[in-house]
């Protein structure tokens, strides 16, 4: 049973004055099963949350800890984080010119599964994903992520998301930039997996209607590098309504 | 200054639409091009020196415009008449039916055709060679296979003299490689038919303690196509000097490079490109990654349209990848433009660090740290592999590169 446990994580970046801290002590435990929705507005720290869970090197671990069954998960490099199941679907996803998808898929395949996938079922495999996110064929052959629209790069990490199979699925405002069919697909990939049941979701976003789709069982309000409330779905319907106004005042500018 | 000194970020880029006949020097700015170009007119070293006769050429200094970068004591006596030819070089040429090879002398009306040397070593070379190899391709002759030629260096030094040549509407694919250790000094011609096409692979994957020097000068014919491909990977020192110019108008050239200079190597390519003819195109792409202290690439990109050259058409392009610290970069693009009458002309050279964020996405892919650097640099490689428009040539040269990272970036 995976579970992620997060205490009291404190996270800078280098700023031009010096150390910045944007995390300040964020609790959160996400289970095998579970979907948790981190919702917060600009600039609170949500996706410096992601990205330290996925180890960028861009952000200093100050105090804290996250462990993954345990296991010392701040301690490990980038790939070995993927390779304990970790993933991360990001906000921005990054262009490698000169690699193409397919390439790729498959190299990152190889090293998650710890052995080559089958040429001939990997190559069924990737077809029926990509179909069932309706994506051109023709993409595998394309470059990553290079000159893919906003919402062709959403799917294609969640195609990576569908293929890689994480333990722990960090989502981070997959649903930004998608029209609404788009946003139905995407979240019909999202449940695709979740179904599984396999994997604990922590699915951030700044809007609700992505949970029009996809039924969190928390829901967590970031604002100021910390969680300020959690609730279950409902708290949502309240962010729907109210907004953030409540939860920022007084600390936003710091 | 116009080079990229050890700076990495730096990024020039232009294009010019017009300009203005007889103007003297248009430059193609913004960004470092410019000064370099107003301070050194490209036809300035055009026009210096060109001889058969290594007596016409001073022992460089250093100091020259065209020898500045090139560490001189490292050329094991190349330049100075110091390094005499034993012989410890095989060249073997295989060739598909129907194209004749000759050994002739320097008086063979073909020796020396597309240009004389415009160096000291090039010129030394021309001057100690004794028999030149004379590869040729009969007029409207189509080879289905490559014609190959590999230089094998045996711990010796040579000078050589390579001419190939295609009549007209001949078609061909050449592969020449160079291996082993060998002191080598040379030129080799290209002599393209009207209406012909020539594709040369020019492979440098010398052993590390190897210097090779030599000009590269191709004659394209009327309406004819050149296409070059050089990957410089192994070699203590290569310094390359690919020359184009015309011989009628309508011909096209497309000059494509591929370098990795690790710690201690200097990789130079000088490219000259004259368009003195009308309604020609030619089209540049060189990139470059370099990794480990003392690594040093150097790309001088030359382009001169003529007063007569109108309808040029011409586009120049360097990249360099630096990974590591300690890697040294100059690049310096020259476009001048003596006519306003033409298509289109411009340059861009960039040197970039190696980018992090490439390396995170792909480990938090779980792929490891070495063999995400290595798709990122192959990635870099293979995009301008993918231009080359030749999939046999292109597959090889992937498994070339591929071999090259696999040793280098392990
Ligand atoms: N290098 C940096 N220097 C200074 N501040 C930084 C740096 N990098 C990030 N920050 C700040 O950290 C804060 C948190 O950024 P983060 O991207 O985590 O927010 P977010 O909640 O994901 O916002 P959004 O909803 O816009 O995606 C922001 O105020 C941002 O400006
Ligand atoms: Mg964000």
């Amino acid at each position: 049973m995976a579970t992620l446990e997060i205490r009291d994580l404190h996270v800078s970046v280098e700023a031009e004055k010096g150390p910045r801290e944007i995390l300040r002590g964020v609790d959160l435990t996400v289970k095998q099963g579970e979907t948790h929705a981190i919702m917060g507005p600009n600039g609170s720290g949500k996706s410096t949350l992601a990205y330290s869970l996925a180890g960028h090197p861009k952000y200093t671990v100050t105090g804290g800890t996250v462990t993954l069954d345990g296991e010392d998960v701040l301690a490990m490099s980038v790939d070995e984080r993927a390779r304990a199941g970790v993933f991360l679907a990001m906000q921005y996803p990054v262009e490698v010119p000169g690699v193409s998808v397919s390439n790729f898929l498959r190299t990152a395949a190889t090293a998650i599964r710890g052995e080559a996938p089958k040429l001939r079922t990997w190559v069924k495999e990737v077809k029926e994903a990509m179909a069932a996110l309706q994506m051109d064929p023709a993409f595998a052959e394309r470059n990553v992520n290079e000159g893919f629209s906003g919402g062709e790069k959403k799917r294609h990490e969640i195609l990576q998301l569908e293929l890689l199979k994480p333990r722990i699925a960090i989502l981070d405002e997959t649903d930004s930039g998608l029209d609404v069919d788009a946003l139905r697909i995407v979240s019909e990939g999202i449940n695709r997996v979740r179904e599984g049941g396999e994997v604990g979701t922590l699915l951030v976003t700044h809007y609700t209607r992505i949970l029009r789709y996809i039924k969190p069982d928390y829901v967590h309000v970031f604002a100021n590098g910390r969680i300020v409330e959690s609730g279950g779905a409902e708290l949502a319907d309240k962010l729907e309504d109210e907004g953030y106004e409540a939860y920022v005042k007084g600390g936003a500018s710091e | 200054m116009a080079d990229v000194q050890n700076t990495t970020g730096s990024t020039t880029a232009g294009s010019i639409e017009v300009g203005t006949a007889g103007a003297g020097a248009q430059l193609a700015g913004p960004g470092t091009g410019r000064s370099a170009v107003a301070s050194q007119p490209v036809d300035a070293r055009v026009e210096a020196v060109a001889s058969y006769d290594v007596a016409d050429f001073p022992v460089p200094t250093g100091r020259e415009e065209n020898w500045r970068f090139t560490p001189l004591h490292r050329l094991r006596g190349l330049h100075d008449g110091t390094a005499e030819a034993d012989g410890g070089v095989r060249v073997e040429v295989s060739a598909p039916a129907g194209v004749t090879q000759e050994t002739v002398d320097r008086s063979d009306a073909r020796v020396g055709r597309a240009g004389k040397p415009v160096d000291r070593i090039a010129a030394q070379a021309f001057s100690a060679f004794e028999k030149a190899s004379v590869v040729s391709v009969p007029k409207e002759t189509v080879l289905s296979e490559p014609i190959r030629i590999s230089v094998h260096g045996e711990g010796g030094t040579a000078y050589g003299h390579q001419v190939i040549e295609l009549g007209a509407f001949a078609e061909a694919v050449v592969v020449i490689e160079h291996t082993g250790d060998a002191v080598l000094g040379a030129n080799v011609e290209y002599l393209v038919g009207d209406g012909a096409k020539l594709t040369v692979v020019s492979v440098q994957d010398w052993d590390a303690t190897a210097v090779h020097a030599a000009q590269h000068t191709a004659l394209v014919g009327r309406d004819a196509s050149f296409k070059s491909v050089v990957v410089t990977f192994g070699g203590d020192l290569v310094r390359l000097h690919p020359r184009v110019v015309y011989g009628a108008p309508g011909g096209e050239a497309e000059l494509y490079g591929l370098y990795f200079a690790d710690a201690g190597q200097h990789l130079e390519h000088r490219l000259f490109i004259d368009h003195d003819t009308p309604h020609c195109r030619s089209n540049v792409a060189y990139k470059g990654a370099l990794q480990g202290e003392e690594s040093h690439a150097v790309w001088i990109g030359d382009v001169l349209i003529r007063a007569e050259a109108e309808g040029t058409d011409t586009y120049e392009l360097n990249r360099n990848l630096v990974l590591t610290d300690g890697a040294r970069v100059d690049s310096v693009p020259n476009l001048e433009i003596e006519t306003g009458e033409i298509v289109g002309a411009g340059h861009a050279s960039a040197t970039g660090r190696f980018d992090d964020e490439q390396l995170f996405y792909l480990q938090a892919r779980g792929i490891p740290a070495d063999e995400a650097r290595r798709l990122v640099v192959r990635g870099f490689f293979a995009e301008l592999v993918q231009q080359i428009g030749l999939p046999d040539v292109q597959e090889k040269l992937l498994e070339k590169i591929d071999a090259e990272l696999e040793a280098t970036l392990a």
